[in-house]
């Protein structure tokens, strides 16, 4: 294929991405760009060139140990959603952007921390970018079938690095602050995922089911080859032990990889996608991996043995005559190359500035300006350092013409990212862990990485027949480079990573007995130790002591943030906190939040750097730090068993005071309620205890007159007793005590005797009363208590409608196992007000304590608790507008 | 003739005590609450009101507040008859400017009593 049309393909193949980059930057809300697919599809810039031709290199050529890189992730996955959560939630309150950010915060936003992990992660990476490069150019080699390119300017590779330096330019730097997220390219790394995923794919079932008949025929054809054995089974004890090794070494890459962090932390945006990502990531891989072995298998039947095994992927279509496929997979390769470089590169631009640059010596620079030159400035730095870091690794790769191949060049990578496990992992566990103790661990493992890898490497390259290998540094057998203390049976990265982690972890430890921390780092120590949620991750969780003018805070603050953000972010801090804004002078809670909304910006050992140039802080003694700090694991346990018993404590109060509420509030009522008792009774036992006065102190009164009284005294008597019997009529049915006789009725039967008793009130005031029942319905009820409800609905009725004119209207419907009654009439109905308080027992006690009920006032009350009683329902319909009108319904199934 | 208001919405009560002031020579208006009350002293200002506190529409709270608001009415002498008893009922009432509290059930003649002595005929 010519070589300027696979050029032209892959311009338009990168516009194509820019232009869903672009549409993703735009539509971040959508739930097409914000979902978890999109997240656990990203986590997937883990397989990146190296996988996608090295996997099946290593395969032809060493069998089944390319499943370790897949295999460590997929066995790590229940643990990374345990130290993910906790990472997210710490690195999203913290604003932290990196890697670098993170470990440097957890010792106390220690600022040459952050420095030595951007040293290990460059190193790391720019030699494994070196590789995505090598492995574009060779593609694009075998691809155009041309011959290698000698002059830059006419080198293919270069373009495209400039390319993908542009395009991680332009997705990765629109904001200064670092922590926020950037949606178009994540959801174009998700696309790329998908895409390298289904290309792959493609060619496995190519391969497996197109050029043989299955992965049988291939099986069969494959054992007949000599060696065979050893490339699909383990031969010995040491390459189990290799098995282990190398799955801990991706154990640890998908967690410290600046790119898998760049995706799954800083990127991420909500812990619940992590669910997903547990499932959809591990099927991801295995998925990769299904055709690879018979790829590889496919390629040495197929192929003449001096091909590069990395490109059987490539080379088979090619073979075939099928340039198309040979195009597609060349385009999956790029894809898989594009989003780790992206990532990769926009990462560490990130440590760079934030932990490199900023916090050394450019910090002063920008003190002095103002906010816009600021966010330039970092820009311009996160910018440069990303064209410098793939131009760099474009030369590191011409330069070098890495002689490995892309596997071990992925596995060197990965035991100097692997330097970072202890400071890391221990660190989120072990308060102890110290600042000093991380930075001689990550020393020692990385002097042992180099002393075991590098030299050894670049011994061979620049050396001829040099025996610093073969025979040890000046013929000491016990430092031979890859057998080290006399440990010879593990292949040299293995074996480099075995020493390494040896002398890091035991640095680490030692260190960290040793010497402690100081306070401020404890600090930090504790809260990343003990962070289970936000809420104790509050800033007040500080120990810090000193001066501060808030003036000056926000001096510095307006610096980086402008004075809008400033001004929202003090806003809303003072509110969260309820502190007086006026307060001239500075406290803890506000030094740590500006040390936070800095580091978004600048990185944390920066933003600490900015903050303490204004504050005078002095460090607090030692005594005083013990009594803050847990000191030892009795104290800690001890205090979190307090802790969870002064919590119990104050559920258990809680609860009390509930109760004691509840039993307030219930007293109230009751008082209410004999109080209201006592003012009805009281009202006509004065009235007869006056007009009884009135008639025994006085002989000439009219005879007419004393007969009025006297009625009067009797009225107000019975009165009396009817209130006395409703009282205890509700006293009964609300306490359940009233026995109920429960017999077969016909409902009929017992509406008609309620009628029959208004009937005389109801025909002297002119009332029309109108019946529509439904026949033969009987029901089990107390005759007595139904009776009494609806005679007390038909007398309100009565009262309230006009004279003359007055309807009151019956209907009785049936719904299934239900009977539906409604009472309603035309009188003044009730007032909306009033509708909530009507079914209380004197209903307007509570609401106007003032107004004298009509009428007993307990009618209602008394009627729907014989309504429960009997399993039903005693209702008002307040939609009602021409008059009141109640709804009584029965079940016919039982009570 | 001393000119004395009975404000209750209880009209047996209503009856026995205009039967029995009547008697005592008093010349004696009804009301069955504070708004009928108020609009009877725009007409007549009695001398003495005897006051209910429970009542619909404006209640005696509200009904001496507007007495005492309004100057016109100032040498009207104000009893208070309640079957509210309770001592913060009593306090209240006779803070809004009450000259005497009586709590039902009452002495009929207590009451007369009481006038008589308040409004000396």
């Amino acid at each position: 294929m010519p070589s300027y049309a696979i050029i032209l393909v892959i311009i338009g193949y990168l516009s194509l991405l820019f232009a869903v980059g672009i549409w993703a930057d735009r539509k971040s809300k959508s739930k097409w760009v914000h979902n978890p697919w999109v997240y656990a599809l990203s986590l997937a810039v883990y397989c990146s060139a190296w996988t996608y031709y090295g996997s099946v290199g290593i395969a032809a050529t060493s069998g089944v140990s390319f499943l370790t890189t897949y295999l460590g992730p997929v066995i790590a996955l229940p643990l990374w959603i345990i130290i993910m959560k906790r990472v997210v939630l710490i690195s999203k309150q913290y604003q932290v952007s990196s890697i670098a950010d993170f470990i440097s915060l957890r010792y106390g936003n220690n600022r040459s921390i952050g420095a030595i992990v951007t040293v290990i992660c460059v190193v790391a990476v720019l030699p494994y970018i070196a590789l995505q490069l090598k492995a574009v150019s060779e593609t694009f080699d075998i691809l155009s079938d041309g011959v290698k390119s000698t002059s830059i300017l006419t080198d293919s590779t270069f373009y495209i690095a400039v390319l993908l330096a542009v395009f991680v330019a332009l997705f990765g730097t629109q904001t200064s602050d670092a922590s926020r997220r950037r949606s178009g390219l994540v959801f174009t790394v998700a696309v790329e995922s998908v895409l390298k995923l289904v290309f792959f794919l493609i060619i496995g079932i190519y391969v497996i089911f197109y050029l043989f008949n299955g992965t049988t025929d291939i099986y069969n054809q494959i054992s007949a080859l000599d060696g065979f054995e050893e490339l699909a089974t383990f031969t010995n004890i040491e390459s189990s032990i290799n098995w282990y090794f190398m799955i801990a070494l991706s154990f640890f890459a998908i967690f410290l990889l600046p790119r898998q962090f760049q995706v799954s932390v800083v990127e991420n945006t909500s812990t619940s996608h992590l669910k997903k990502a547990s499932w959809v990531f591990p099927l991801y891989l295995l998925l990769f991996n299904v055709f690879v072995i018979f790829i590889a298998w496919a390629g040495k039947l197929l192929l003449s043995s001096d091909l590069n095994p990395d490109y059987y992927t490539l080379y088979i279509p090619l073979q075939q005559g099928h340039q198309l496929l040979g195009l597609m997979v060349f385009l999956g390769g790029l894809s898989s190359v594009i989003s780790m470089v992206v990532v990769s590169a926009l990462a560490l631009s990130t440590m760079i500035s934030n932990n490199l640059i900023i916090p050394y010596g450019f910090i002063k620079l920008l003190n002095k300006s103002n906010p816009e030159d600021n966010a330039q400035r970092i820009k311009n730095v996160r910018r440069v350092s990303i064209f410098i870091l793939i131009i760099g690794a474009y030369f590191f790769y011409v330069n070098f013409n890495i002689e490995l191949s892309l596997f071990s060049i992925g596995l060197i990578a990965f035991v100097i990212i692997a330097q970072l496990a202890p400071a890391f992992f221990i660190g989120l566990f072990w308060n102890r862990g110290s600042a000093i103790a991380a930075k001689m661990g990550i020393l020692a493992g990385s002097i042992v990485t180099f002393y075991t890898l590098a030299i050894p490497f670049l011994n061979e390259v620049f050396i001829d027949g040099s025996t610093f290998v073969s025979e040890g540094p000046a013929g000491i057998a016990l430092l031979k480079p890859y057998q080290l203390f006399g440990i010879d049976f593990m292949p040299p990265v293995t074996h480099a990573f075995f020493w390494s982690m040896v002398f890091n972890l035991m640095f680490y430890l030692i260190f960290s007995v040793v010497f402690k921390g100081n306070y401020r780092e404890r600090n930090y120590a504790e809260l990343v130790v003990n962070a289970s949620s936000y809420g104790e991750l509050e800033e007040n969780a500080f120990v810090w002591r000193g001066e501060a003018y808030v003036a000056e805070i926000k001096k510095a603050l307006v610096r980086f943030l402008g004075e809008k953000r400033t001004a929202r972010a003090l806003d809303i801090f003072y509110r969260k906190y309820e502190l007086n804004p006026q307060e001239e002078k500075a406290d803890a809670r506000l030094v740590n939040f500006s040390e936070k909304l800095l580091t978004g910006s600048i990185g944390a050992a920066s933003a600490k750097l900015m903050i303490s140039s204004v504050v005078k802080e002095q460090p607090v003694t030692l005594p005083e730090v013990l009594k803050i700090l847990e000191e030892n694991k009795e104290t800690i346990s001890a205090n979190k068993q307090l802790q969870q018993q002064s919590h119990d404590l104050k559920r258990l109060s809680d609860r009390l005071k509930d109760a004691n509420l509840a039993l307030v509030e219930k007293d109230r009522q009751k008082d209410e309620f004999l109080d209201t008792v006592a003012h009805e009774l009281k009202t006509p036992t004065a009235s007869i205890r006056a007009t009884s006065e009135i008639l025994a102190d006085d002989d000439d009164m009219p005879k007419e007159l004393k007969q009025k009284f006297l009625n009067n005294i009797v009225n107000d008597a019975d009165r009396l007793a009817v209130l006395i019997t409703n009282i205890l009529d509700l006293e009964k049915l609300s306490s359940g005590r009233d026995i109920m006789d429960k017999k077969q009725h016909l409902l009929k039967d017992t509406l008609v005797k309620a009628v029959d008793g208004i009937y005389q009130l109801a025909l002297q005031k002119g009332v029309h009363i109108e019946i529509e029942t439904v026949e033969n319905v009987s029901l089990i009820y107390d005759e007595d208590r139904i009776l009494q409800v609806f005679t007390n609905l038909l007398s309100n009725s009565l009262k309230f409608v006009p004279e003359n004119t007055g309807t009151i209207k019956i209907q009785t419907q049936q719904y299934g196992d239900e009977i539906v009654m409604s009472f309603e009439d035309n009188g003044k109905g009730i007032p909306q007000e009033d509708m909530q308080y009507i079914f209380e027992k004197f209903y307007q006690s509570n609401n106007q304590n003032i107004k004298k009920p009509i009428g007993s006032g307990m009618g209602l009350a008394i009627s729907r608790h014989i309504m429960e009683n009997h399993n039903g329902t005693l209702t008002v319909d307040e939609e009602f507008q021409n008059g009141a009108r109640f709804i009584v319904a029965l079940k016919t199934g039982g009570l | 003739m001393k000119k004395l208001l009975i404000v209750d919405d209880e009209p047996n009560i209503v009856m026995s005590l205009e039967y029995a002031f009547q008697k005592q020579g008093y010349n004696v208006f009804i009301a069955r609450d504070g708004s009928e009350a108020l609009v009877i002293m725009e007409r007549e200002i009695p001398d003495l009101v005897v006051l209910d506190i429970m009542m619909p529409q404006v209640d005696g709270y509200e009904t001496i507040e507007i007495i005492k608001k309004n100057p016109a009415f100032a040498k009207a002498k104000i009893i208070f008859l309640s079957a509210k008893s309770k001592a913060a009922d009593i306090e209240k009432g006779l803070s809004l400017g009450a000259d005497l509290y009586f709590t039902k059930p009452f002495s009929v003649k207590k009451l007369i009593a009481a006038v008589d002595n308040l409004i000396r005929i």
